[in-house]
């Protein structure tokens, strides 16, 4: 290279670093997509040939290819009782929002409040909610309300918790720095304080989609006359495993893509911040 | 800036002793804390005058006091005896004719350097249009123009700290006062950031009061230099710094700013904040 035969210009150079680096973000995007299909599909594969050469009875762990056959000829059963289900989530969902952030803030303003109410609300996590689930459904019968008020029940703890850590937890430099600008109490709570908490508020939503999805479908098992919970039951109760194993995989499906459209909010409400994508939290 | 906004800074009675010269008058002032090992004595009846437009560094090792002796000056801590007084009116709430950079640039993730500088004018309900211009000037001068657009996340520490400095000027404070503004950043950004700042308070009518544990830095940027030192917070020495303004890098060289920089290491030396063998 010291020859000075052929010297290359630096922007050449930058040029071909910056197609290197190009070039290898791109493969790591498509290592990103392609290494998990590719496990997936290999373990299905596994799945299906063990289940074929030990002819494991379906009853007992149906054959992928039997999964997705169920699947695709209950599609329109699957859909009725997935639409039913994703109502008694979201109504539980919306529901642990309205009540659980206003909450949050009380807690945060009224130290005396936060104080009174806070062992309430331990309890209330302590206990299990499949134990409660029969009384919900003594007093609301089988309908929609019982469901969704344990969806709520479930998911609107985490909701409280994280939004109560991300309002208190403020520097004490940025109060400082509102105090010296003159900034009211609102507006200090407008711009700083509750952008400050937004990614706190965002991590127990996130946690609280997939809890509202346990919320539901444990009232369907209490006393359902529907939903994918319910069909889960009656899968079971009439040996029909391929079924059952339909009914999860819908539920796997609508987990995720609940938990996508959380995210897909937090995306729209924080687009400055850097962010680990979270599946890794959802279960 | 003195409108809406001065309902924290109220009057509690008129110290009639203020002299017609002094803008900041600390007057046996002390502060005490409650720790759970017993108690800090952070200030010990300190007592200092700033004139308006002067330039005043408190220089001392940490743990002296100095960034308390500050913040009480902002009226956003109280003391435990003693009192401040702007103007001759004592302060009894947090002051909001100041400009603040803390020792951490305080930035807000969510904003543009831009709308960091802006959220000052913001709270304070100035002209958009016209702080906004301010707002770019002031990134200009300290060599942020091609930035304003950027999330504090893609910017250097000193970037950061520029940021804020803006932020703390955009509305023309009478009284800035810095917390070791520099204390975070390495050698040659702190230089740049010494000059960008003599440079910008040239140009505008400022009191400043500057905390530091450089000893360079006190000497080059100040009027007067006052050296703290610790357990309880004291004031050793006031010195007054004769050099001529504008100050350049070069005369950190010269005898005479040598000779101040020895007067107040050998204060530390003497009080046993540094020790040689």
């Amino acid at each position: 290279m010291a020859n000075g035969v052929t010297t290359v210009s630096l922007e050449q150079i930058e040029e071909k670093v910056k197609q290197q680096k190009t070039a290898l973000r791109r493969s790591e995007r498509r290592a990103e997509l392609i290494y998990p299909v590719l496990v997936a599909a290999a373990l299905l594969l596994l799945w299906e040939a063990v289940s074929r050469f030990f002819g494991v009875p379906e009853y007992l762990f149906p054959t992928p290819s039997a999964i997705i056959a169920t699947t695709v000829n209950n599609w329109a059963l699957l859909l009725t009782e997935t639409w039913i289900t994703t109502v008694e989530i979201l109504l539980g969902y919306f529901a642990s929002i309205l009540i659980g952030v206003p909450l949050a803030l009380a807690i945060f303003h009224w130290p005396v409040f936060a104080k009174s109410i806070y062992p309430l609300l331990i309890s209330t996590q302590a206990m299990p909610k499949v134990a409660v689930a029969p009384l919900l459904v003594v007093w609301f019968g089988f309908g929609l309300m019982p469901k969704v008020l344990i969806a709520f029940l479930i998911a609107f703890f985490p909701i409280v918790i994280n939004t109560v850590v991300g309002l208190s937890s403020l520097e004490r430099e940025k109060i400082h720095l509102a105090q010296s600008m003159g900034l009211s109490r609102f507006d200090t709570f407008r711009l700083i304080r509750l952008p400050h908490a937004l990614p706190s508020l965002f991590a127990g939503l996130k946690i609280s989609i997939t809890l509202a999805v346990v919320g539901a479908v444990v009232g369907e098992f209490v006393g359902g006359d529907g939903g994918l919970g319910y069909q889960l039951m009656v899968a079971n109760g009439a040996m029909d495993t391929p079924l059952l194993f339909a009914g999860i995989v819908v539920l796997t499906l609508l987990g995720l893509v609940l938990f996508w459209m959380v995210e897909a909010a937090e995306r729209w409400a924080m687009p400055y911040q850097d962010r680990i994508t979270g599946m890794g939290i959802s279960s | 800036m003195i409108g809406s906004m001065g309902a924290a800074e109220m009057l509690a009675r008129q110290a009639p002793q203020a002299a017609a010269e002094s803008y900041l008058a600390v007057d046996n002032l002390s502060k005490i804390y409650v720790a759970d090992e017993g108690t800090v004595r952070a200030l010990d009846r300190v007592s200092l005058e700033q004139k308006r437009g002067e330039f005043v560094s408190i220089v001392g090792p940490s743990g002296c006091g100095k960034s308390t002796l500050l913040m009480i000056a902002a009226g956003l801590t109280s003391a435990s005896d003693g009192e401040i007084r702007v103007n001759g009116k004592r302060i009894v709430g947090p002051r909001t004719d100041v400009g603040i950079v803390f020792q951490n640039h305080v930035l807000l993730d969510w904003r543009t350097a831009i709308e960091n500088v802006m959220l000052q004018a913001e709270a304070r309900k100035l002209d958009r249009e016209a702080a906004e211009v301010r707002a770019r000037e002031l990134l200009n001068a300290v060599g942020l123009a091609g930035f304003e657009n950027k999330y504090p996340k893609s910017l250097s520490g000193g970037m950061k700290q520029r940021v804020s400095i803006c932020r703390a000027l955009i509305h023309n404070p009478p009284h800035l006062l810095m917390d070791e503004p520099f204390g975070a950043l390495d050698a040659l950004t702190r230089d740049q950031l010494v000059l960008d700042l003599q440079k910008i308070c040239s140009e505008r009518s400022m009191t400043i009061l500057f905390i530091t544990h450089s000893i360079a830095e006190a000497v080059f940027l100040s009027d007067r230099v006052i050296v703290m030192t610790p357990r309880p917070g004291k004031i050793d020495r006031i010195i007054d710094i004769d050099l001529p303004r504008p100050r350049t890098l070069a005369m950190r060289d010269s005898s005479k700013f040598v000779e101040y920089s020895r007067e107040i290491l050998d204060i530390f030396l003497a009080r046993g904040v540094l020790h040689e063998n």
